[in-house]
């Protein structure tokens, strides 16, 4: 498949993106244990924006697509969206296409931090308690990372991605070790929020996503030549003009308290990170400023219908979205390769 | 004022075991327009000077100024709109297109937020129909053969509008055809070239000036007539060569004959 080169091809590659997303979020409302149909998802979601008036629903139906399912698919799809975007970017400042959020240890962090807290802290805040000690746990693996990788401020690549794989393998070993000699209740429940899953999600908690995804998508966009630049080389990009000890770092820094969030909110969740950035490329080649849209829409579009095949696969109950992204992605990735040949 | 004037230069690998000397002593010019090549052996120091001249390698003593200024008082940017290189170095196969790669060179002109401006554009067009590459832009620049590589990286420094082209063997891979054309080419193009060479007889027909450099150090500089000697060739890359004059130009040509 050749990649769309022409501006009039890419808006409306955008256009259609962005209208599968809204009505898969729509279509994705509708699913589930109490089944309703698009139409009633329609005008529930009108009358509750404060668009439209009422209709033939239930108030049961109503409360189950807006107040349960609504904010788990904005969630998902923010996720997607999220993990997309920084996968692309890290695998452009590192020169290499296996880089995805979860190699530079922040999701071993997050993992490290969810067990300290189930086994030992207890529910200090809340519900809240399991994300923020995730928070915490990615942050602090996050600089642990970068002082190792780092060496007299400079920043590379090669170094900084072994750190990850090091530093990771050091905080899952203690992190198992705890459960393995912990109680085997919370084991098991640090071990369903470390496969992933979207069943945090609540209304009045999605801005901090939002917000995040957001910010993390513009800054990395103002970054998108010097990503150009890093992916021809560390010489290319010093002779056009940017100083790529600053970027490095920008970049680092921006796409770890990214992952940060969405794995505190959301879990360990794999593959969306790795391949969708391949996806994008494949659609419209590998320029940033095109790329980085491209592929946060398709990350987004790619876990929504993850969570729908999640929640419906062996309902009435939900499997875990790591395992869904990680087994549909995988089994839909090698199809793509064998029919390239 | 020169263009580029480095003085007094020193400059050590961090890695030392990679090479066994330092650049040291490097006094070199180059004047607007003027060709200057940069010859010596494997190994004698070209690329790590020519990465001091572009602000890669960041000198332990001695000073580089381009128009007056020096380069590490100023800031990347600035230096990369008077400055293009031409590297070795080739992007990732990531999918880049002809077109992408080029455009690239228009970076350090262009705003934060801004897109290519129909002139940039425009520039990028003419300039890789100078090349020869009319009507690939849209090729992917994985599936170019070498030669092809090289003339995109040319076209990508020349849209940078350069000053100062600074070329690491920018000859490599091509044709006899495009290497005439190229440094041609180069010739007349307005902006003054720093360029390293392998091959003599080509830096000896194109080059104003040549500096040579072995073992960190630059032992000999002038006109290719006053420095490609049978004797200096001898004594720097150790080989047994035949110097006269070329019999349809005034530059020396040299045939070599056997290791020394």
């Amino acid at each position: 498949m050749t990649p769309i080169r022409s501006v009039a091809g890419y808006r409306t590659l955008l256009g259609v993106l962005a209208g599968l997303l809204l009505l898969s979020c729509l279509m994705s409302l509708g699913f589930g244990a109490a089944q309703v149909p698009l139409a009633k998802v329609l005008g529930i979601a009108l009358q509750q924006l404060g668009v439209a008036g009422g209709g033939d629903w239930s108030l049961g139906q109503a409360q189950i697509v807006w107040q349960i399912r609504a904010p788990r698919v904005v969630l998902g799809a923010l996720v997607g969206a999220g993990l997309a975007l920084v996968g692309s970017a890290l695998q452009a400042v590192t020169r290499n296409p296996l880089a995805d959020p979860h190699l530079l240890g922040v999701s071993s962090g997050a993992a490290l931090g969810a067990v300290v807290v189930v086994l030992y802290l207890g529910e200090f805040a809340g519900v809240f308690s399991l994300p923020l000690a995730a928070f915490v746990g990615a942050l602090c693996s996050m600089l642990l990372v970068l002082t190792i990788a780092s060496r007299h401020g400079r920043l590379e690549s090669d170094r900084l991605l072994l750190a990850g794989v090091a530093v990771s393998f050091v905080l899952m070993a203690f992190a198992n070790l705890l459960l393995y000699t912990g109680d085997q209740h919370a084991a098991n429940s640090v071990m369903f929020w470390m496969l992933g899953g979207l069943g945090l999600a609540q209304w009045k908690l999605l801005w901090l996503p939002a917000l995040c995804v957001l910010a993390g998508f513009v800054a990395l966009l103002s970054l998108s030549r010097a990503l150009n630049a890093l992916m021809s080389g560390e010489q290319t990009a010093v002779s056009l003009g940017f100083n790529t000890r600053h970027v490095r770092w920008q970049v680092f820094v921006c796409t770890s308290l990214l992952t940060g969030v969405l794995v505190a909110l959301s879990g360990a969740i794999g593959f969306v990170g790795l391949m969708l950035p391949h996806m994008a490329r494949r659609l419209v080649g590998a320029e940033h400023r095109r790329l980085l849209p491209v592929s946060a829409l398709l990350g987004a579009l790619f876990v929504v219908w993850v969570d729908i095949a999640a929640r419906t696969l062996i309902a009435p109950q939900d499997l875990p979205i790591g395992i869904a992204t990680a087994a549909i992605g995988g089994a839909f990735f090698i199809v793509l390769l064998r029919r390239k040949v | 004022m020169s263009l580029l004037q480095i003085n007094n230069l020193s400059w050590e690998p961090r890695q030392r075991q990679e090479q066994p000397w330092r650049l040291e002593g490097i006094d070199l010019q180059v004047e607007p327009g003027e060709f200057v090549g940069l010859i010596g052996p494997n190994g004698s120091g070209k690329t790590s000077l020519l990465r001091c001249a572009y602000r890669f390698n960041p000198p332990d003593t001695g000073t580089v100024h381009l128009s007056g200024e020096d380069i590490w008082q100023q800031t990347p940017r600035w230096v990369a709109r008077r400055i293009a290189v031409m590297l070795q170095e080739f992007p990732q196969d990531f999918g880049l297109t002809v077109m992408d790669v080029v455009a690239m060179g228009r970076t350090p002109h262009q705003s934060w937020f801004a897109g290519d401006s129909a002139a940039d554009l425009q520039l990028i067009e003419t300039t890789l129909q100078q090349v020869g590459l009319t009507g690939k832009g849209n090729h992917s620049f994985a599936s170019l053969s070498g030669g092809e590589k090289q003339r995109v990286l040319l076209a990508r420094a020349l849209v940078q509008q350069p000053d100062l082209l600074i070329l690491d063997e920018p000859t490599n891979h091509l044709d006899p055809r495009f290497q005439l054309e190229l440094l041609q080419h180069l010739r007349g193009a307005g902006p003054g070239v720093l360029a390293s060479f392998h091959d003599l007889n080509l830096a000896a027909a194109f080059c104003d000036r040549l500096y040579v450099l072995d073992r960190g150090r630059i032992v000999a500089s002038g006109t290719p007539a006053d420095v490609l000697t049978e004797q200096r060739l001898e004594q720097v890359f150790g080989v047994h060569a035949l110097v006269d004059t070329h019999p349809l130009a005034p530059h020396p040509r040299i045939t070599w004959i056997s290791p020394a």
